[in-house]
């Protein structure tokens, strides 16, 4: 390396840390919802684990923003406290789940997602950013393990089952676009070296989810642009009722505590 | 300072190291109380700092793991003793937590437990996505074994059954 990287400003970061434990936060919570309503006790429990680690990567980043920012807001309070608009998620988190058929390709596309970011954040300037990719990438793997295992037998299975999983697909493609659609903030941190290039991450996902699906005899849908900026804090309707739900507690009786 | 200070103040120092060591090996992982928290390879390091204060480095299994509050609880309330004096409790993230760092003896008490300790060193992409080679159950010792659920009932444990016995039994998982 010639120049030295610049460095980031901390509001810049403080927002870059909230897209990523968004994410988390907000596909957990998702996922919470199928508790006592999966189809197969096995399958419940499974998606629960798969919330629980991504609640547990969501304090980690959230308590590290907090820090950043450096205004006393803690995990908490960037859980319970912001409005739908200070949420920075791509709005693929966020999508309804559908039957077990959609929530397993949203599953995919995001378990996959966060696999090759987080590798590749193994190396970043940011040594807290490092040691929380490092420790998540090993859950997500096993995330990966169970969701692409189902799609395959979904996709591969029962006429019913290919049809509805391919629809799923075909309905949820489009928001992967905003996934990997860089602004100056993604390549504010690539530059830095405080991230990957989302250029690198995008190829090594799409040959990961083109093994996965080919695997799975679906079809990949063509890529269409897109107009979503959840990253930019501009969200689907869906995101308002999560939070009703999710802080609905601290909302009403503030400072609530066990 | 003499030299026979310094010493003395070493001493000290190794003593109460020694004695939350000692405290540490007791503290059983709530979940498999079978284990301590040292056997599970949790305790990261104790040591004495300039300030005086004892620090003991905790790191947690999985990020989401709810036992870690109650493990932090837990080592607070062992400590609180004459010998070990003031301490505090630092989270260790990097390097992450490996199944490999469970203690050979930690192992053993796993298996008796009915758990299946965890393969040693599978880090690798490939192994951790595809790689399961059959598990012997924990009871019949029959290699005719099958996975049922990737996901048990704590983040670190798989559920599996055995088709020659017909019991389940979980594995720890190789993360």
């Amino acid at each position: 390396m010639s120049a030295p990287a610049p460095t980031v400003g901390s509001d810049a970061l403080f927002r870059y840390v909230l897209r990523l434990g968004d994410l988390s936060l907000v596909l957990g919570q998702r996922l919470g919802e199928w508790v006592g309503h999966s189809p197969a006790l096995e399958e419940d429990l499974g998606l629960a684990n798969i919330a629980l680690d991504l609640i547990g990567q969501a304090r980690l980043l959230l308590t590290y923003a907090g820090e950043i920012e450096g205004r006393g807001r803690d995990e908490d309070k960037l859980a319970y406290l912001r409005e739908q608009g200070a949420y920075f998620n791509a709005i693929l988190a966020e999508q309804p789940n559908g039957d077990f058929g959609q929530t397993i390709v949203r599953q995919v596309l995001i378990d996959a997602y966060q696999l090759e970011l987080y590798e590749r954040m193994a190396g970043s300037r940011d040594e807290r950013l490092t040691a929380i990719a490092a420790k998540s990438v090993k859950e997500v793997r096993y995330h990966l393990r169970y969701s692409s295992d189902w799609l395959v037998r979904l996709g591969d299975g029962t006429a019913e089952s290919h049809v509805r999983a391919q629809s799923a697909l075909d309905l949820l493609w489009p928001y992967t676009v905003e996934l990997f659609a860089e602004d100056d903030l993604d390549r504010q941190m690539a530059e830095s070296g405080i991230a990957p290039q989302l250029s690198e991450v995008h190829a090594a996902w799409t040959a990961r989810i083109d093994a996965i699906l080919n695997e799975a005899t679906l079809k990949r849908p063509a890529d269409r642009p897109h107009a979503w900026h959840g990253k930019r804090g501009q969200h689907s309707e869906h995101l308002g009722y999560i939070l009703a739900e999710m802080q609905y507690l601290q909302r009403t009786y503030p400072d609530a505590r066990w | 300072m003499s030299a026979v200070t310094l010493r003395s103040e070493e001493r000290v120092a190794a003593e109460r190291v020694a004695a939350a060591g000692r405290l540490l090996a007791a503290v059983e992982d709530p979940e498999i109380p079978a284990l301590s928290i040292v056997d599970l390879g949790l305790v990261r390091f104790v040591e004495v700092g300039p300030d005086g204060i004892l620090e003991v480095g905790l790191t947690p299994t999985y990020v989401g793991c709810p036992a870690t509050e109650v493990i932090l609880h837990s080592v607070q309330d062992a400590l609180r003793q004459d010998s070990v004096g003031e301490f505090k409790v630092t989270s260790v993230l990097s390097p992450a937590w490996s199944s490999d760092w469970i203690s050979a003896d930690g192992r053993r008490k796993l298996l008796e437990y009915g758990i299946v300790p965890p393969d040693q060193s599978v880090s690798s992409m490939r192994d951790v996505l595809r790689g399961t080679r059959p598990l012997a159950c924990p009871r019949c010792q029959s290699l005719d074994t099958e996975m049922v659920s990737e996901f048990g009932s704590t983040p670190c444990k798989a559920l599996h059954r055995c088709r020659a016995c017909l019991e389940p039994f979980e594995y720890f998982k190789c993360i």
